[in-house]
């Protein structure tokens, strides 16, 4: 989904009598990987409906939608980066490093006479924490031209290290006043919809409105489709860079402080592994890892699929071990239908 | 006489034990097309990136309508009215005809929001000023030929509003009606009042622009002729064996002819 409000606007307005304008079908938000994936999820769906009876129970359907949330908002993320031609696979441990240390400034406030606003301020330290950890990759990724992949790789060691580190391996709890809220804010219902999905929808959004209308939106295109073209037409390359690895790093924070209101505290493993989960769904919904295309609706499509696939199966009483190999198998089928694809339209 | 609009003095470059430009002079004149000639390595694109500050020169001087200029950027240079176009283009395919003209400072909105209507009525309007055929500022760029993609180089090139445009092999990748094309857009810019150097390995179309042609060989000058003075026989032999000491300028080679 790289382009559909201007592509939705092309009219033939040429001269040329061997230039029509393209079948609906084949232009828009139907020529987008993301409209194949939608299509795809939509018969898996249907399919798993047919094979696990409680799979489409309004609340096995609200459980899934609070489940592929987590990895849902870190996809938005992980799909600007991507988008710009990067990689961020320090995500899983940022959650993790995120959510211990809200947890802990969250107990350690509450003892101190700014008690009463101890989740606020331990939310924003929280978040802030993510933040600095996505600069440190921007700075060395765009200032020192390293590897998006060896930087967060680096990144996904240190986090995961210094989470063990503060915790010593013991599971963090929220603490103070405010807990209620905090399990309110994190896991909580809101119109009926899980609390995380409301986050999501609300990213999304956001992510949307700021990819198509704003001049930094396009910008992480222009950037991933020719770095050097950006540059030299005036983008602020180094900013931009910098800027969605900070964004992407406060969805992992995010995503990791809404976890652990799930599951009632922070663990020092939480999210492990998560990286890798994150980007295969913000690939599966279109984000090519070569840069230049990608967007929010794709990420959530991703992450929706992979969880009802894995729900699907669990309900279906087959082994959840499944679920891995199966999601391999889309991540690849997703990259030939995109590739058939950019070749029908060349 | 008038003022070029380009003057470089002297210039030298060197590469660690590479002299790339040694004492090399260049000037261009308002509207004036100038076709920039040697062999490989004799210092053409090094002498432009220079110009527009791509390269950083040892010595020399680059004066810009008779004021000395240090540009550290293409950007400064930009300023000036300076626009250079690449081999590649530098194009983001995955963005569209409109979109690339304005690459990096699309009209705003509130100075936020990209003013989509506005950008593409402005696209459309470079586009017919350039009399090029890219038939919708709504397509993708990685779907255009490589003709055509040099049209949206161009275009975005234009919509500086430049005064003078420096082509790198543009002629190169390109099928005889797409030359065609760019030799009838070179000559629209010149009534237009653009001054343009343009570095080819192909005489024959710096010979159905140009005004004037100066070779360059290892780095130095070696001659100066104008067009309307000069053969492709004797300008293929300046670039073969032309020598710094015999170097004639478009004048004097003129005035010895006659």
């Amino acid at each position: 989904m790289d382009d559909l409000s201007t592509a939705g606007r092309h009219r033939s307005e040429s001269g040329f009598t061997n230039v029509g304008r393209a079948p609906w079908w084949q232009r828009g938000f139907f020529a987008s990987q993301t409209a194949y994936v939608v299509l795809a999820f939509l018969i898996i769906t249907v399919a798993i409906s047919f094979v696990a009876d409680n799979f489409l129970n309004p609340e096995n359907l609200l459980r899934t939608s609070q489940n592929f949330s987590y990895v849902g908002i870190v996809a938005l993320g992980a799909t600007l980066v991507i988008i710009t031609g990067g990689i961020d696979l320090s995500v899983g441990s940022v959650m993790a490093l995120t959510a211990v240390v809200t947890m802990i400034v969250m107990k350690w406030i509450a003892e101190t006479a700014l008690g009463f606003v101890s989740m606020p301020l331990a939310l924003l330290i929280g978040l802030m924490v993510a933040g600095f950890i996505g600069l440190v990759n921007g700075l060395l990724i765009a200032r020192l031209k390293l590897s998006p992949f060896v930087v967060t790789l680096g990144m996904l060691s240190i986090c995961r290290g210094l989470t063990y580190v503060i915790t010593k391996g013991r599971s963090q709890a929220p603490g103070g006043p405010s807990v209620d809220t905090f399990y309110a804010l994190t896991n909580g219902k809101l119109f009926g919809l899980p609390i995380p999905l409301v986050y999501l929808l609300i990213g999304a959004a956001i992510m949307g409105f700021v990819l198509h209308h704003t001049a930094a939106g396009r910008h992480i295109f222009a950037i991933g489709g020719n770095e050097r073209a950006a540059a030299l037409t005036g983008v602020a390359v180094e900013r931009v860079k910098i800027g969605v690895y900070v964004a992407c790093s406060m969805t992992a924070g995010l995503a990791g402080i809404l976890m652990s209101g799930w599951l009632g505290a922070a663990q020092a493993n939480l999210a492990t592994g998560y990286e890798l989960t994150i980007i295969a769904a913000a690939v599966i919904g279109g984000a090519n890892l070569a840069g230049g295309s990608g967007g929010p609706v794709g990420a959530i499509i991703g992450a929706a699929l992979i969880e009802v696939i894995r729900n699907g199966l669990v309900l279906a009483g087959a082994d959840s071990y499944w679920q891995t190999a199966i999601i391999g198998m889309i991540i690849i089928f997703a990259a030939i239908v995109d590739r058939l694809r950019s070749l029908r339209a060349a | 006489m008038t003022t070029p609009i380009i003057a470089m003095r002297g210039i030298v470059k060197t590469f660690g034990a590479v002299q790339a430009l040694r004492d090399v002079n260049l000037h261009l004149m308002p509207g004036e097309i100038l076709g920039l000639v040697g062999d490989n390595s004799a210092g053409k694109s090094t002498l432009m990136k220079v110009l527009t500050g791509a390269y950083t020169r040892d010595g020399g001087d680059v004066l810009v309508n008779g004021e000395i200029t240090h540009f550290k950027s293409p950007h400064e240079s930009r300023d000036l009215g300076i626009e250079m176009i690449y081999q590649d283009f530098a194009l983001c395919g995955n963005m569209d005809v409109g979109q690339n003209i304005f690459l990096g400072r699309w009209p705003k909105r509130f100075g936020l929001f990209v003013d989509r209507p506005k950008m593409y009525e402005e696209a459309r309007a470079v586009l017919s000023r350039l009399k090029v055929d890219v038939n919708s500022v709504f397509q993708k760029v990685e779907s255009l030929s490589g003709g055509r993609q040099q049209s949206v180089a161009i275009a975005r090139a234009i919509s500086f509003n430049p005064k003078v445009v420096i082509f790198d092999e543009p002629t190169a990748n390109l099928s005889v009606m797409a030359t065609e094309r760019l030799l009838e857009t070179m000559s629209e810019l010149k009534r237009q009042g653009v001054a343009q150097i343009i570095i080819s390995h192909r005489l024959t179309d710096i010979f159905e622009v140009g005004d004037r042609i100066m070779v360059l060989k290892r780095g130095e000058n070696v001659g100066d002729r104008y067009i309307a003075h000069t053969t492709e026989r004797e300008v293929l032999e300046l670039i073969v064996s032309g020598t710094p000491e015999t170097a004639l300028t478009a004048e004097e080679a003129m005035k010895k002819a006659a």
